[in-house]
C-alpha cells in the first residue's frame, strides 16, 4: 500500500534527488510485499499468487492500516508518515528475523537491511523540515497533527496476531509501541515539533473496515491486471 | 564427470549470465548463487535477491534457464532461497575492481552495527567518502544514499568535479 502511494511521486518530487529516493523506497517496499503476499499466498495453499492477493482483492479483503492508504498530501506530509511507519518496520522486521518460519525470517532479513535505509531518510527529512523554515516547520507540524491519530492501529493486535506471535511465528506488535515512542519523541523533539495530545483514534484496517481512500487507490493499482487478466511482459 | 567437476562447470556456465543493470559483472561473482544440486538428474541452481524489490532478479532467473539449456543442461530449475540475506561482502574482488573501471565505486565493508535505530536517527553519522573511480580522490561527498538503481549511491567528487554511482555496503 505505501510502496504504491510512494510510487505515485514519481516524476513528480521536489527535487531530483528526492524524487529518486522515493522511487527507491516505493521499490523496497513493494519487494517486500511481494515476497510477504506470496509466502501468504503459498501457505493458505489454494493457489492465489501474490499478483491475485494484490490485484484481485476488494477493498475490505485488505488488511492494512489505515495510515499507508492516506493519500500523500504534501511532501512534509508524505515524509512524517513516512517516518512513522518506517520506525514500526524497523521494530517489527527486527522481531520477525528471529521467526520460527525460516522464509518469514529471510525475507524479513533482507527487508530489515533496506529499512534502516528508509529510516535515516525519513528522520533527516523530518529534522530538516521541522527544524527549518517557518513554512516547512508549519508544515511538518499540520501533518503530525492528522497523522497521529492514526497511529495507535499500528500496535493493535487482533487474535491472530497475538496466536502468531504466541507461537514464535509473528510479532508481538504491542511491544513495539515504546520502543516506537522513544525514537519518535527524540526526532521530533530534535525537529522542533509537538507530539497532538489527541489520543491516536483510527482503527479498523485489519477487520478490512477503510478510510474511503483506499477504493480510489486500489481502482487505479488494480485496473491494468483486471482488464488484461494473465498477461505478461 | 563426477559432481565436483560438474558442479564447476555448471559455475563457469553461470558465470556467462550478467547481471542486467551492472553488464560488467555476472551473478556468480555478484554472490547471488547459492548453491548448485543434482536430484535425480535434475539441475537445480539456488539463487538469493539482492534487494527484495529489484526488477533484475526475473530477467537472471530466465536468462539461468536459457543458458544452461544451451549448454545441454534442459530443464534447469531456479530456486530463490532467502535465507542468509545477501550481502555484498560475498561479492568478488575482481567484480569489485571491475566495478570501479566502470565507473561505479564498489562497497565497503558493511559494518557490524551497534547502535541499533538511536544511531540511524541521529544526524551526527559520519558520511562515506569513496575514492573517486575517476580520479581516485577521496574528496568525495555523498549526495544521495538512493541512485539509479536499488543498490546505489549518488555521489560528487570535489576534486574532478565529476558525479558517480557508489554500489552501497547492503
Amino acid at each position: 500500500m505505501l510502496g504504491h502511494r510512494l510510487s505515485e511521486w514519481c516524476g513528480h518530487g521536489p527535487i531530483l534527488e528526492e524524487d529518486i529516493a522515493l522511487a527507491n523506497i516505493a521499490l523496497d517496499l513493494i519487494g517486500q510485499a511481494t515476497l510477504f503476499l506470496k509466502l501468504a499466498g503459498e501457505t493458505e495453499g489454494k493457489g492465489r499468487s501474490e499478483d491475485a492477493l494484490a490485484y484481485f482483492r476488494e477493498a475490505i479483503d485488505y488488511r492494512n492500516v489505515h495510515l499507508v492508504e492516506l493519500p500523500n498530501g504534501d511532501y512534509a506530509f508524505t515524509i512524517v508518515r513516512q517516518f512513522l511507519f518506517d520506525v514500526f518496520s524497523y521494530h517489527l522486521l527486527e522481531q520477525l528475523m528471529t521467526s520460527s518460519n525460516t522464509e518469514l525470517a529471510g525475507i524479513a532479513a533482507k527487508g530489515f537491511k533496506e529499512v534502516r535505509y528508509h529510516v535515516r531518510h525519513s528522520s533527516e527529512w523530518v529534522v530538516r523540515m521541522g527544524d527549518g523554515t517557518d513554512e516547512s516547520h508549519t508544515r511538518a507540524q499540520k501533518a503530525l497533527d492528522h497523522l497521529w491519530r492514526f497511529t495507535g492501529e499500528m500496535f493493535q493486535a487482533d487474535a491472530i496476531e497475538k496466536t502468531m506471535a504466541a507461537d514464535g511465528v509473528g510479532a508481538d506488535i504491542e511491544a513495539i509501541q515504546p520502543k516506537w515512542r522513544a525514537v519518535i519523541d527524540d526526532v521530533m523533539k530534535r525537529a522542533t515539533l509537538t507530539i497532538p495530545n489527541d489520543p491516536p483514534a483510527m482503527t479498523g484496517g485489519r477487520r478490512g473496515s477503510h478510510t474511503e481512500h483506499l477504493g480510489h487507490m486500489l481502482s487505479e493499482m488494480q485496473i491494468v491486471a483486471r482488464s488484461h487478466p494473465g498477461a505478461e511482459w | 564427470m563426477n559432481a565436483a567437476s560438474t558442479r564447476e562447470s555448471v559455475l563457469a556456465i553461470l558465470a556467462e549470465v550478467k547481471d542486467p543493470e551492472l553488464p560488467m559483472i555476472d551473478v556468480v561473482e555478484l554472490g547471488i548463487v547459492r548453491d548448485v544440486s543434482f536430484d535425480d538428474g535434475h539441475l537445480t541452481v539456488d539463487i538469493t535477491p539482492t534487494y527484495s524489490g529489484c526488477p533484475a532478479m526475473q530477467v537472471i532467473e530466465k536468462e539461468i534457464v536459457e543458458t544452461l539449456a544451451s549448454h545441454g543442461f534442459d530443464g534447469a530449475r531456479v530456486r530463490t532461497v532467502y535465507s542468509p540475506a545477501w550481502t555484498t561482502d560475498w561479492m568478488t574482488g575482481e567484480a569489485r575492481e571491475r566495478l570501479r573501471v566502470h565507473g561505479i565505486a564498489p562497497p565497503g565493508r558493511v559494518e557490524i552495527d551497534g547502535g541499533g535505530i538511536a544511531e540511524l536517527v541521529s544526524l551526527r553519522r559520519a558520511k562515506p567518502t569513496p575514492a573517486c573511480p575517476f580520479c581516485g580522490s577521496t574528496n568525495t561527498v555523498e549526495k544521495s544514499e538512493f541512485g539509479s538503481t536499488a543498490c546505489k549511491a549518488i555521489h560528487f567528487c570535489n576534486s574532478c568535479h565529476q558525479p558517480f554511482d557508489r554500489f552501497k555496503p547492503f
